[in-house]
């Protein structure tokens, strides 16, 4: 009888600690989420979206115009470029290369990739890039953000396709498609969905990462829309402006650090909206 | 298939091989870019890195000094830094992640199971500079006041495991930036280990349910032991993810080179943070070339991490596909 008593007790115990391991996980996040907004939110202001980033020690109001438009064209050029790589990797994964030698190779250090520490792809670039040009550039930034989006979009891209039923790709066949055809016509506009979900989570990854440019687009305090010049981005600038010692500084950290928690929790709650849609039907 | 056939087909048949064949060796060019690529990070890494890998050879890894004037550089700290953080992450994410992973496959009604997931994938998709941002204005003044004098009273206490908590709680350290890292690998370990623990045949736990044990039982030695190679590559990817975070540790550490006590309350320096502070303003030359060299052994590290999380978790794949 004691024993029974013993093993509900440490069932309970261990229920309990579960349940609080559960809200110690949703603590963080909710406070980290509270703070930035009710700091952030005090930081919007329209200054905030029309001037450019103050030089150090002025009292003069500044903004973060040209740190947003700087991480808004590296974002979009490094995504344009790493998506169609990713894709097309991700068919070869999917469509030719499920049991190949090199398919199974590539799907092994896609992974690896897909967690390996974003400032060695930095220093990458740095290495086989800026080095050799000799200065920084917002180009340097784009190359460097794209290698991040390729692994994430060959994920996706590849689990997506292998979702759509052989059926499918049969019925294609059967009418005597090419497989090129079949891919580009069946398959993968069935996983259309799935590819964007993709891409949306790839941009929100890179949005907000800030070590790999650190060694490539540095930053700029200026309006710049030169890609061979270094480029002001909201990362760097954050970085920058959280560890100075001036108060309105650190109070533009804040408003950028807001945007940013905003647009990349946006977009992964989008990705995840559109993908749970299509799979319903 | 022969070649009169091949002549004899007509010509938009023709065409429609050629893009077949193009669109395949399209598609296999671009996976095999993607495992080129690892090749030429790391080279590109050793030859960035020759100049101090000559000059320092393999004492660079227990060199302690980091002085950039004299030109005489070590990766002790570094390192040191790079591994007690992120040990400190483990000791803490790794529980909490079983507790999360448990609760929300036996324990979560089942119309809370997706929202409470998400809530926690959402943790892992918050930038990491937001967290040191955070880290560093909210978590650490709050820490140094109130948790830091707690634990230096109670486990300080404690012989031998005190020296760890002794010295000046100054919020910033390395305990805080291990205590950050353990929040942003929680969301990485939960989601493995939940996933792993469903593919549990139902039959095994019901069984086990049958003969009447608890559900803490069923999970300790029927769920775990089943899955327990599942649960090692989660935690490895968790490691691997520590490892190489940037922008919170660099933040929270205390970015400095000398360490002179064993206290987890000193402020250090991991190699990620020595990159970040110290690349910009690097002269070209050997300075360069040390930190590059840094990155390489981080990547490494990270690297052999990563790889026997995946080789775990394919066993583990491979187990699960014999069995059903």
């Amino acid at each position: 009888m004691e024993l029974l008593i013993r093993r509900k007790f440490a069932n309970k115990v261990a229920l309990t600690l579960s349940m609080l391991a559960m809200g110690f996980g949703l603590f963080w996040l909710a406070w980290i989420l509270l703070t930035t907004f009710e700091l952030g939110i005090a930081g919007i202001s329209l200054d905030l979206f029309t001037k450019m980033t103050p030089p150090p020690g002025a009292g003069e109001p500044g903004g973060l115009l040209n740190a947003i438009v700087g991480s808004a064209i590296m974002v979009s050029l490094a995504t344009a470029l790493g998506t169609p790589i990713g894709i097309l990797a991700g068919v070869y994964l999917a469509e030719y290369g499920r049991h190949t030698w090199l398919g199974n190779s590539t799907r092994f250090i896609n992974d690896i990739l897909l967690s390996a520490p974003s400032i060695v792809i930095g220093l990458f670039i740095y290495a086989v890039y800026v080095a050799k040009v000799g200065n920084f550039s917002g180009i340097s930034g784009v190359f460097a953000l794209a290698l991040i989006v390729i692994p994430v979009v060959v994920a996706t891209t590849e689990n997506m396709l292998k979702l759509v039923p052989d059926t499918l790709r049969e019925a294609a066949f059967a009418l005597g498609a090419p497989k090129s055809t079949v891919i580009l016509k069946v398959t993968l506009k069935a996983s259309t969905t799935g590819v964007i979900t993709g891409i949306l989570l790839a941009v929100a990854r890179i949005a907000g990462e800030t070590a790999p440019l650190l060694f490539t687009a540095l930053s700029n305090q200026f309006w710049s829309l030169n890609l061979n010049e270094p480029m002001a981005n909201l990362p760097v600038t954050i970085f920058k402006f959280a560890m100075s010692p001036f108060k309105e500084w650190q109070q533009i950290a804040w408003a950028g650090v807001f945007l940013i928690t905003l647009g990349v929790l946006g977009l992964n709650i989008v990705a995840r909206i559109l993908f749970r849609q299509k799979h319903k039907n | 298939m022969s070649a009169t056939q091949e002549s004899s087909a007509n010509t938009a048949a023709g065409a429609g091989k050629f893009g077949d064949w193009l669109f395949f060796n399209l598609t296999r060019l671009f996976a095999a870019l993607t495992l080129i690529l690892l090749a030429g990070i790391i080279v590109s890494l050793v030859v960035g890195s020759w100049e101090s890998i000559q000059k320092f050879g393999l004492s660079f890894i227990w060199r302690q000094d980091w002085n950039p004037p004299m030109e005489e550089f070590g990766a002790l700290i570094p390192i040191y830094g790079t591994l007690v953080t992120s040990l400190i992450a483990l000791v803490i994410a790794v529980p909490v992640s079983f507790g999360i992973a448990l609760f929300l496959t036996e324990l979560s009604p089942v119309w809370l199971r997706r929202p409470l997931g998400t809530a926690i994938e959402l943790l892992a998709a918050v930038p990491s500079i937001v967290y040191g941002m955070w880290g560093l204005m909210v978590f650490a003044p709050i820490f140094a006041e109130y948790v830091q004098p707690l634990l230096a009273g109670t486990l300080g206490r404690v012989p031998l495991l005190g020296a760890l908590f002794a010295g000046p709680g100054l919020g910033i350290g390395l305990l805080a930036a291990g205590i950050i890292l353990a929040i942003m690998i929680i969301p990485f370990i939960a989601s493995v280990m939940r996933d792993v623990f469903d593919v549990t045949p139902a039959m095994l736990k019901e069984s086990a349910y049958g003969i009447g044990s608890t559900t803490w039982e069923v999970v300790w030695n029927v769920v775990l032991p089943y899955t327990k190679v599942g649960v090692i590559g989660g935690i490895m990817l968790g490691l691997g993810r520590a490892l190489g975070e940037t922008m919170a540790v660099t933040f929270i550490i205390g970015n400095t080179n000398f360490l002179s006590t064993i206290s987890l309350y000193a402020p250090g320096n991991s190699i990620t943070s020595v990159l970040a502070n110290e690349f910009g303003e690097a002269t070209p030359g050997i300075y360069t070339g040390a930190l590059i060299e840094l990155g390489l052994i981080l990547f490494l590290i990270t690297l052999a991490v990563l790889v026997s999380s995946k080789l775990l978790l394919l066993r583990l794949a491979k187990h699960e596909g014999t069995k059903t």
